[in-house]
């Protein structure tokens, strides 16, 4: 039995070793479809930092007339924190609205002097509101607009921005969509290129696995060396993919940050090796074994 | 030992079916040594691969002491071939294998140990006079050494019967001397041997039992034959 299984991997090797093209081709695709289905992974991590960055920007201000109290406004303000849809929610009181306002525009002159020449603060308090997501936004306004508070509120910038969030909404699913269809296709085509090159390099084998069966050797004994070379392949292509993907980061990861900054995707990468490594096994040791086993199935007949 | 009952093959392809051998029966007993004679296309490899269960009658049965080899299921058929030794007239060497490899293949197969494989195969090696050629691979080997590389690989287990289809033919007569007698020590030493030919001089030589094949049909099965068409 023991012997049995040293034979095996030891005629795996040498085969490996003996089939040189042949085995360097199946890794070089192998190697591509690894890095296909990697790459794919680190796409959906920067669509999906991209997505959660630009929705922490997205907000809702709702601003309360002169007259409300501030305890009033405080009492809203828990009502609506218990909202599920609402993530955060802040309160900027008449007060902070105008040291802001006036921290913001201190250097023009035009403003400044506009705004002593009222007197008064003719800023609004307002609560900041938060969603988890943009597309429930509306359903918030909706809510305030029902409420029985709502005399007190002059204004919510919503009907502004509208238009923006929506636009962001959509384009939100829309990118998950296009990441999880060409997902699908990419990783698709890649499984197929990748199974069909071991099926022809086993088709190569066929005369020789039939000779296997007529001479009086068990399946396992003809399917362990070919399982061995699938495993082969799969480790080499692996470690390529991991050198490759090594070095393109190490180079484009500080590009990428000046795209989108904070996304260090060398950092995700260290961060996250050994998923990423464990992603790539079964990527190809997985897709070498599993090709090998039902291209072999058809010879195995005789 | 080996009975064939009323054994018919008929290849399907094409617009018109080709009959292989039709309503074949004949027996061979154990440690006899027959040999099967017969022009091209006579039936004479068909009738081998079916007895290897590598084609499957479309009538008849062929069995094994007493047992139906078609019926021997996919898992068990190895251990049946085991029994069996053959070489295949295309020779059927493992490419990506050496001389010596490929000679020691069934042995690991059969899970012998690696110090009977050490000693065996140099053996059998000798006999064929492959000794010179056991780190080469068979694209290395010329069409007579590759003959001699099957048969050594269908001695090295010591099988009960061994089917030989046209192991001398890309022989020159010196070797050919050498296979037969070869296969007549083996035959002496207790093994079927059942061989497929179409050279006059080894079946006249011989004086053995000889089973005449014409167009998939047996002309003549005599106990001391002699080759004639």
């Amino acid at each position: 039995m023991l012997t049995s299984f040293r034979r095996i991997i030891q005629s795996g090797w040498l085969s490996f070793r003996r089939q040189g093209g042949l085995s360097l081709a199946t890794i070089f695709i192998m190697t591509m479809t690894i890095a296909c289905v990697s790459s794919l992974f680190f796409l959906q991590q920067t669509s999906q930092f991209l997505v959660s960055s630009l929705q922490e920007k997205v907000d809702m201000s709702v601003y309360f007339t002169e007259a409300s109290l501030e305890n009033e406004i405080l009492g809203i303000k828990n009502e609506i924190a218990s909202l599920p849809e609402v993530k955060s929610i802040d309160y900027v009181s008449r007060e902070e609205a105008l040291d802001k306002f006036t921290q913001r525009h201190q250097d023009d002159e035009v403003i400044m002097e506009s705004l002593s020449e009222i007197g008064v603060n003719p800023l609004l308090a307002s609560l900041n509101v938060r969603a988890w997501e943009a597309s429930q936004y509306e359903s918030i306004v909706s809510f305030l607009n029902s409420a029985s508070f709502s005399p007190l509120i002059d204004k919510i910038d919503y009907s502004q921005k509208k238009p923006a969030i929506e636009r962001f909404s959509s384009i939100t699913s829309t990118i998950n969509w296009v990441g999880i269809i060409l997902s699908v296709i990419f990783a698709a085509v890649a499984v197929l290129v990748a199974f069909n090159t071991v099926r022809l390099a086993i088709y190569n084998s066929k005369e020789e696995i039939e000779t296997m069966r007529l001479v009086g050797a068990s399946n396992w004994f003809i399917r362990g060396p070919f399982l061995v070379q699938g495993v082969v392949v799969g480790v080499f292509a692996t470690l390529i993919t991991l050198l490759l993907f090594v070095v393109t980061l190490l180079f484009l990861s500080p590009k990428f940050e000046i795209l989108a900054p904070g996304l260090n995707l060398f950092s995700f990468f260290v961060g996250n090796f050994f998923l990423i490594l464990l992603i790539q096994l079964a990527a190809g040791v997985g897709l070498g074994v599993l090709s090998s086993w039902i291209a072999i199935r058809r010879y195995l007949r005789v | 030992m080996i009975t064939f009952q009323n054994v018919t093959k008929i290849y399907r392809s094409g617009f018109k079916p080709i009959t292989a051998l039709s309503n074949v029966s004949f027996e061979i007993k154990p440690k006899e040594f027959v040999s099967i004679v017969g022009r091209s296309g006579a039936g004479k490899t068909t009738l081998l691969k079916i007895l290897l269960a590598e084609e499957k009658p479309t009538q008849g049965i062929v069995l094994f002491e007493g047992q139906n080899v078609h019926q021997i299921r996919p898992e068990k058929l190895p251990y049946f071939r085991r029994e069996l030794g053959a070489v295949f007239q295309d020779y059927k060497l493992l490419p990506c294998k050496t001389t010596f490899e490929n000679v020691s293949y069934i042995m690991e197969v059969m899970g012998c140990t690696d110090a009977e494989i050490e000693n065996d195969v140099p053996k059998v090696l000798e006999i064929v006079g492959l000794t010179d050629r056991a780190d080469n691979f068979p694209e290395e080997l010329s069409g007579g050494e590759r003959q001699r590389a099957a048969l050594a690989r269908a001695l090295i287990h010591r099988p009960q019967i061994i089917l030989a289809d046209e192991p001398t033919g890309n022989l020159d007569p010196y070797h050919t001397q050498e296979i037969i007698r070869l296969l007549m020590k083996v035959h002496e030493m207790g093994t079927t041997v059942i061989l497929a030919t179409h050279n006059k001089d080894i079946i006249d030589a011989l004086g053995k039992r000889v089973i005449t094949l014409e167009e998939g049909k047996i002309i003549r099965d005599e106990e001391r034959g002699r080759f004639l068409l």
